[in-house]
Order: structure tokens, then C-alpha cells, then sequence
């Protein structure tokens, strides 16, 4: 595990740009433990300032101080995609993995099910799902619905790497000792599927934290608990465009592509470094 | 190639199989949307109600359940569930949704219409032009990948792909209409014209206007293609017939475009038509973010203003709509696959 992560550090740009990334976002989520305002404390600084020594990312047209809001901000959009993206896992893991072992007739009717939850648009849903129960709906239950309706694409993941794991003799020793079906998927082609599994599962994240942006974006959301959505659309009200505090917009845009980005190329580098052929190459092999 | 060869028995199968998939999927979207909202603890009318309530007016009982009764008429609300469910289909299959509320009495439906146009405009343009750019480029970069300019091009389409539409949408905005003001930083055309296509001033202004937006949605796809392409053109150099063609001194052209990419093309085309579905929620807030009067700010519109029928609107037509672009892509691809055509 540590050979791997030294290995990663030295010879890959990607992962040292993701980890970062990650420590910067930890470093954010425990000072807003600390913060000295409350998450939408208003009045508390001077309204309108600009990035300065004493406000790093300036303020709000409403006195709040940009940077340790963003520290709320990017705690509460983490939390939501976190238990969003674990949620989903549950969803994806069975349907992936019972549907490519078993195969069939139950194969079948789960994978059409499947194929159109890929198909369907989930904004339009959400949207009229968040319009109605706006007043209800809090977030555990949104990241609820955005599970339900976002563990398609990956089980599908799942279950092609379980079709192929299906022939290896590996996987018929097992049935002819009498191994439980359960044990088979879980004990014996989980290891195979987990490389997988990491990086959808930090795809599915940066997917929730997105569709849960573009819901606040539209005021949809609790507006009172700051996210990275409810802080852009704080400055969409405000016009902090048109009258010039450009600042505002700017926080949260910088944060989410660093955060974005890091997380992102930190799963493409270790993608390519479970990549045999990759990892051959870098040893100076032909691949 | 001819008709022929493109339409035989098995395409029919085929056809058939897909045009199902999306009739069960355009069933299962609009069946949620029926059932939403029979499921919230409050429904419209009850809201439209409450609001009127809160306004201040005086109003008579008598009138308020005289009203109740009205709106749950025109909202389908009447009688047992599966006579809503039947009457909700049987409106739908006429293009009625409703009055909107927002803008009353017109109907949902014609604002709806009004809006769309911008939209798929919109999404259609810059899909395929992201889609050509990043394929052409992917391509060129998996036959040359030891080239400098393929390592920057692979840099600078890794670190782009992960960033939400809307953020780069803004990353546009703040730079080009704040940081150097080149574009108007809000609508579809010059304020106080009139929507004149055929006028080259009109067109002018709006390819001013939607430069921008395009133009954030363009670059967006355009790693995600790139990167796709790259990968799949980087395998199949290494295959066999590549090689024989190399030794047998075919043209790097020819290799390149007929014999790699267009094998390199297909799955691209299948991503087509399942990244349809976030581009188009991408495309609406960019819509909403630069004041294009499409979906995405009738979304904004309808939501603030509590305009059901016109929410309601919105998702129907998204899921007609996004799904019937699936398939017409997937339609696409027999075309392309002379595998496909032949079982």
C-alpha cells in the first residue's frame, strides 16, 4: 500500500495534483470546525469587499466572508456526494454483480430495467421532484433519489468485468466445492471488482455534487445551509455580475474546478496504475 | 453502400428492439412524473390556495372550493387514480398540459414550443461540433501519442473533462464579458429587436450573444471525446491489420481515417447518445446563466413563479425529447457498423 502510493508520488504528476487536491479540500472541511461566523451569518464583515490579506476570497454583497462560507460550502457539497455516491454503491454492487453471475431470463429484465435508467434524463425528475417537495426535502433524502436514480451506468461496469471474471476456472472450482452463490460474488470476484468500483465511485460523486449544484443554481434546495450551489445562487440574486462583484461568482467556481479536477485526475492516475500495460511501460517494458 | 444494405432483416430486428426500449423509457420518465406529484403532501392546487391565502386577500369560502374544484378540473385531478392516470394520458396525447400559471390563460404547451427551438439549437450545434473536434483530435493524438503536442493535448483535456457545463460556463463569463468585456454578458439577442431570422443583423446579434455559451458547452465536451478517442485509436494501432497495412505501404492518411477511425468510431457514437442526457442538463443552466430564453430559464421562470403545469411541461418534454435524440443517434450507428447490419 505505501509502495504503491511512493510509486504513484514519484512518477506520476496526475496523482500529486489529486492529492493535493484532496488534502486541500480535508484542510477546508475541518476549518469550518473553526470558523468564526456561522455558515449564513450576514453583516458579520464589511458587504462587498474584494479579495484582500484579511478576506482571501472577499466578501458578499451581504457582509458574509467568502472564504470560511466556501469551508461550509464545500463540507456540505462533500457530505451530499459522499453518502450519495455510497448509497448508489449498494444499488450498483447487487444489481452489477448478481445480474452478470447469474445471467439469464434475470440478466435480461434487470439489464432493460437498467438501460433505461441510463437513458433517462434525471434533471427533468429532479427538477419536478424538488419543485414539489421543496418544503420536505432535506438532503439526506435528495442524495436518497439522486442513488435511485444514478447507479445505472455503473452496474453495468460491474456486471461486464463479473461476465468475464464467470469463465476464468477460478470461478468453477468455487461452484463445484459447493460455494453459496453469495459467498462466490462477494469473497471471490470482489477483489476483481473493486479497482472498478474506486473509480466509478469517485465519478458518481463528482456527478452528485454536480446535479446538486445545478439544482441550487435554480433555487431548489434548502438555500440556508451553503453548498457550492447555494452560494452561486446567492450571487445570481444579488447580480453580483452586473454590479461588479465578481468575486463572489469566482469563489466558488475556483474551488469546485481545483476539487473537480484533483479528484478526477487522481482517479485516472490510479487507473492507470492498476493497468497492467501502464505499469509496464513505466518500468521501461514494451507494453 | 445502399439502402438495401442498411435496411435488411436484421436491421428491422434491431430497429425494433430499440424503438421499444425507448417507448418503455418515454412510459417509465412520464409515469414518475404522474406519480411525483400525486405522492407530494401538497399538491398545486392546494399551493396556488395557500398563496392566494397569504396575499392578503379577503376571499369567500364559497369561492375558495368553487375555485378548488375549477383548478382540479383543468390539472386533471379528478376522480380515482387510474381514471387521473388515463385522462393524464389522454391530455398528454393532445398536447394539453394545462393553462400556465405564470402567464395565464396561455397554454403550457405554446410557451413550451416557443422555448425549445433555442434550446435544441443549442444542444444540437455544439454536440456536434465538440463531438467532430474532439474526435479528429483523439484521433490524431492516438496515432502520433509520442508527439509533444499530444501530451499537452492530453494535459489539457484530463483537467477539463471533470468541470461541470455551468462552471466553465461561468469561468467563461467572469473572463470574457467581466475580466475583458468582448461579449454581452445576458441574452439570446441586442435588447429591442425583433425576431426576424432572415435578417442578417438579427443573426449577427445572436451568434454575438450565444458565442459564449456554445462555446463553454463546446470545450467541455470536447476533453471527454478527445480522451475517448485517444484510447481507443492508441489500441487499435497495435492491432494486426494496422501493422500489415504499415508494412504493406498503404497511405498514413488512409490508415488513419479509413482504416483506425472509423473502427474507433463506434463506441464513440454510442457515448453520443448516452452523454445526451447531461449535456442537455448542462445546456440548461448554461441557458440560465447567459439569459438565453430556452428551457432552461423557463425552468428558472416556472420554478420561482410556482407554475406547475409549466414545471411539468418542462420535464415531459425534456424526457420526449432527450430520449427520442437517443435514438436517432443509435440509428446511426448500423451506418457506420457493417457489423450491426449483418446480424
Amino acid at each position: 500500500m505505501i509502495n504503491a502510493f511512493t510509486g504513484l508520488w514519484k512518477t506520476s504528476g496526475y496523482f500529486r495534483f489529486g492529492i493535493v487536491a484532496v488534502v486541500f479540500a480535508v484542510v477546508m472541511v475541518v476549518l469550518s470546525f473553526f470558523s468564526p461566523y456561522k455558515p449564513m451569518e450576514s453583516y458579520a464583515v464589511a458587504a462587498d469587499a474584494p479579495p484582500s490579506l484579511e478576506n482571501w476570497f472577499g466578501t458578499t454583497s451581504r457582509g458574509q466572508d467568502l472564504f470560511w462560507q466556501m469551508t461550509f460550502a464545500l463540507r456540505n457539497s462533500l457530505a451530499f456526494g459522499i453518502i450519495t455516491a455510497l448509497l448508489s454503491r449498494i444499488i450498483a454492487i447487487f444489481v452489477g454483480m448478481y445480474s452478470g453471475y447469474k445471467g439469464g431470463w434475470f440478466d435480461k429484465v434487470l439489464m432493460s430495467v437498467n438501460d433505461s435508467f441510463v437513458i433517462m434524463p434525471v434533471l427533468p425528475i429532479l427538477l419536478l421532484l424538488n419543485f414539489l417537495l421543496r418544503d420536505q426535502m432535506n438532503w439526506f433524502y435528495m442524495s436518497l433519489m439522486m442513488a435511485l436514480l444514478g447507479w445505472a451506468w455503473d452496474a453495468r461496469l460491474i456486471r461486464s468485468q463479473v461476465l468475464s471474471l464467470k469463465e476464468r476456472v477460478f470461478s468453477e472450482t468455487a461452484v463445484f466445492c459447493g460455494m453459496p452463490t453469495r459467498k462466490i460474488i462477494f469473497r471471490e470476484h470482489m477483489p476483481y471488482v473493486l479497482p472498478v468500483l474506486f473509480s466509478t465511485t469517485i465519478n458518481n460523486l463528482l456527478w452528485s455534487i454536480g446535479m446538486e449544484v445545478t439544482l441550487s443554481i435554480l433555487g431548489l434546495t434548502n438555500l440556508n445551509n451553503p453548498t457550492i450551489g447555494v452560494v452561486i445562487f446567492w450571487a445570481n440574486q444579488h447580480q453580483a455580475m452586473i454590479s461588479g462583484s465578481w468575486w463572489w461568482v469566482a469563489a466558488p467556481v475556483i474551488v469546485t474546478v481545483f476539487v473537480f479536477t484533483g479528484f478526477y485526475l487522481l482517479s485516472v492516475s490510479i487507473n492507470e496504475f492498476i493497468d497492467p500495460r501502464t505499469r509496464l511501460r513505466m518500468k521501461g517494458g514494451a507494453a | 453502400m445502399t439502402f438495401k444494405h442498411v435496411f435488411n432483416k436484421n436491421f428491422g430486428k434491431y430497429l425494433l428492439g430499440r424503438v421499444g426500449q425507448t417507448i418503455m423509457v418515454i412510459i417509465i420518465g412520464i409515469t414518475i412524473t404522474f406519480i411525483i406529484p400525486r405522492l407530494a403532501p401538497t399538491n398545486p392546487v392546494e399551493l396556488k390556495i395557500q398563496q392566494m391565502m397569504v396575499s392578503g386577500a379577503n376571499i369567500h369560502p364559497e369561492a375558495i372550493k368553487a375555485f378548488r374544484e375549477a383548478m382540479n378540473d383543468i390539472y386533471g385531478l379528478k376522480g380515482t387514480l387510474f381514471e387521473q392516470y388515463v385522462n393524464f394520458w389522454s391530455r398528454l396525447s393532445r398536447g394539453d398540459l394545462g393553462p400556465s400559471i405564470f402567464s395565464f390563460p396561455r397554454p403550457a404547451t405554446d410557451i413550451i414550443m416557443k422555448a425549445m427551438p433555442w434550446t435544441i439549437g443549442l444542444l444540437l450545434s455544439t454536440s456536434v461540433i465538440s463531438w467532430i473536434f474532439g474526435n479528429l483530435l483523439g484521433g490524431l493524438a492516438g496515432y502520433q501519442s509520442n508527439r509533444r503536442w499530444t501530451k499537452w493535448a492530453e494535459l489539457a483535456a484530463n483537467s477539463i473533462r471533470p468541470i461541470p457545463y455551468y462552471i466553465f460556463a461561468f469561468i467563461l463569463l467572469i473572463l470574457f464579458c467581466f475580466v475583458w468585456p468582448l461579449f454581452p454578458t445576458s441574452g439570446a439577442y441586442d435588447p429591442g429587436m425583433d425576431e426576424h431570422w432572415l435578417d442578417p443583423v438579427f443573426l449577427l446579434s445572436v451568434l454575438h450573444h450565444t458565442f459564449l455559451p456554445a462555446l463553454s458547452l463546446v470545450l467541455t465536451g470536447l476533453g471527454a471525446w478527445l480522451l475517448g478517442m485517444r484510447a481507443l485509436v492508441s489500441n487499435i494501432i497495435s492491432e494486426d491489420y494496422v501493422q500489415y497495412a504499415e508494412v504493406a505501404g498503404v497511405k498514413k492518411k488512409t490508415i488513419l481515417y479509413q482504416y483506425v477511425m472509423r473502427n474507433a468510431m463506434l463506441p464513440q457514437i454510442t457515448g453520443l447518445g448516452m452523454s445526451l442526457g447531461g449535456i442537455f442538463s448542462g445546456a440548461l443552466i448554461t441557458e440560465y446563466v447567459y439569459g438565453i430564453p430556452g428551457m432552461g430559464q423557463l425552468s428558472y421562470r416556472a420554478i420561482v413563479g410556482f407554475d406547475y403545469s409549466l414545471i411539468m411541461g418542462v420535464s415531459i418534454f425534456s424526457i420526449v425529447g432527450v430520449s427520442v435524440a437517443v435514438l436517432i443517434v443509435d440509428l446511426l450507428y448500423p451506418i457506420f457498423d457493417p457489423r450491426v447490419r449483418l446480424n
